[in-house]
């Protein structure tokens, strides 16, 4: 489905339901016990209003979204293991590897810190990368707290799940009910993974020896690709991301770690500009 | 100690910008073009993260054995497998490659 039509989505099956089960009051995040249960609820508490065929791109089963919320979340969370090998293999205590699953949380920060310091890079120049690795959370939140719609007292607590992974499980779902199912049961499982499997990481780190010959160091763009693919739905999308990674790749040998990649990211205003000055709108009719 | 700090700085900062994300008023996306910026933002990073990630050796750009495998996740990708297929077959593939010498 498309990005608009998700984004889309919630907002008119919210006006044409009025489950009680949409409170925002009762919205993911706030008790983890709430969240165990929640997921796995009757599929017949609403669905059925949507529309039963998943594809028609207006419901989905409150089973599908879990299914699919606990595949991302599963797997990702299960590389946390080569983030944990990779940290106590850079020099990294234990006690410090724990501390960035538990506190960071987002990986792709979490590596270049790690990678960073362990190159000889000072603390600060080292944390500057990784932040800026982070700053694309900021955008997604944009997003997340529009199809999500939380209440304010919620945000603080919901804001150290907003990566890419529960970006993806909760944009790609077709309502505001099975975006919240899909954010609350991503972050979960990815949370308490995750941080396990990077204190299990750390501790086998000297038996596993070489984590590239595991071919672990290809988890992480894997699940960044799976992430991509289903977004590249028009040419417009397939356009950024094309000059993202020219620019992704051709800047990497020339500019300060991290730096890159935000550069890479100006290739959505780029496209935009371009299509807007060649054909008027851009292509709002999808 | 250097360590700690790199890491409280790392976790504050990005805290700090998830949370600045779910913070900002709502109006501030209501306009159209500010809509499909932000929706497009998150291909672009996430493309050039793949591709980083897939070609980059430190700040060199290398052809290893990640290549195979992520030929073999997209492959997957297009087979429409779950999550956990994409991502084993990129490990298995990655690793048998370089089993293989290359």
């Amino acid at each position: 489905m498309s990005e608009r039509k998700a984004l889309a989505g919630p907002r008119t099956d919210q006006a044409q339901d009025p489950a009680p089960d949409r409170d925002p009051d009762r919205a993911p995040g706030t008790d983890p016990d709430d969240g165990d249960r929640a997921p796995g609820t009757d599929p017949d508490d609403g669905d059925h209003t949507h529309g039963t065929d998943p594809d028609d791109g207006r419901g989905k089963p409150d089973a599908a979204v879990v299914r699919d919320a606990l595949g991302v979340g599963v797997a990702v969370g299960l590389s946390g293991f080569a983030f944990g090998v990779t940290s106590a293999g850079s020099g990294l205590t234990l006690a410090q590897t724990c501390a960035l699953s538990l506190l960071v949380f987002t990986g792709a920060s979490q590596f270049a810190l790690v990678g960073a310091l362990a190159a000889g890079g000072s603390p600060l120049t080292a944390a500057a990368g990784a932040f800026f690795l982070g700053v694309r959370n900021a955008f997604y939140g944009l997003r997340l707290s529009q199809v999500l719609r939380l209440t304010r007292a919620i945000r603080p607590f919901a804001a150290q799940w907003v990566i890419d992974e529960t970006t993806a499980v909760t944009l790609a779902q077709p309502t505001r009910r099975s975006a919240r199912i899909g954010f609350l049961v991503t972050g979960l499982s990815l949370y308490v993974l995750w941080n396990l499997t990077t204190l299990l990481g750390a501790l086998g780190a000297e038996a596993i020896g070489d984590t590239d010959a595991w071919g672990l160091d290809a988890a992480g763009p894997a699940v960044f690709l799976a992430l991509l693919a289903p977004m590249l739905k028009s040419t417009t999308e397939r356009a950024v991301a094309g000059l993202a990674v020219v620019l992704g790749l051709g800047l990497l040998p020339v500019l300060p770690a991290g730096v890159p990649v935000l550069v890479a990211a100006l290739a959505a205003p780029v496209v935009l500009w371009a299509r807007g000055r060649r054909g008027g709108a851009p292509e709002e009719g999808r | 100690m250097n360590v700690w700090i790199a890491i409280a700085v790392t976790a504050i900062g990005c805290y700090a910008v998830k949370l600045i994300g779910l913070l900002v008023p709502a109006g501030a996306l209501e306009r159209p073009l500010v809509r499909r910026l932000a929706a497009l933002l998150p291909v672009a990073l996430l493309a050039a993260l793949t591709a980083q990630q897939t070609f980059a050796d430190g700040r060199e750009l290398v052809l290893d054995a990640r290549v195979g495998g992520l030929a073999a996740a997209a492959v997957m990708l297009i087979l429409r497998a779950p999550f956990l297929l994409v991502v084993a077959a990129a490990v298995l593939v990655t690793a048998g490659v370089r089993a293989l010498g290359g």
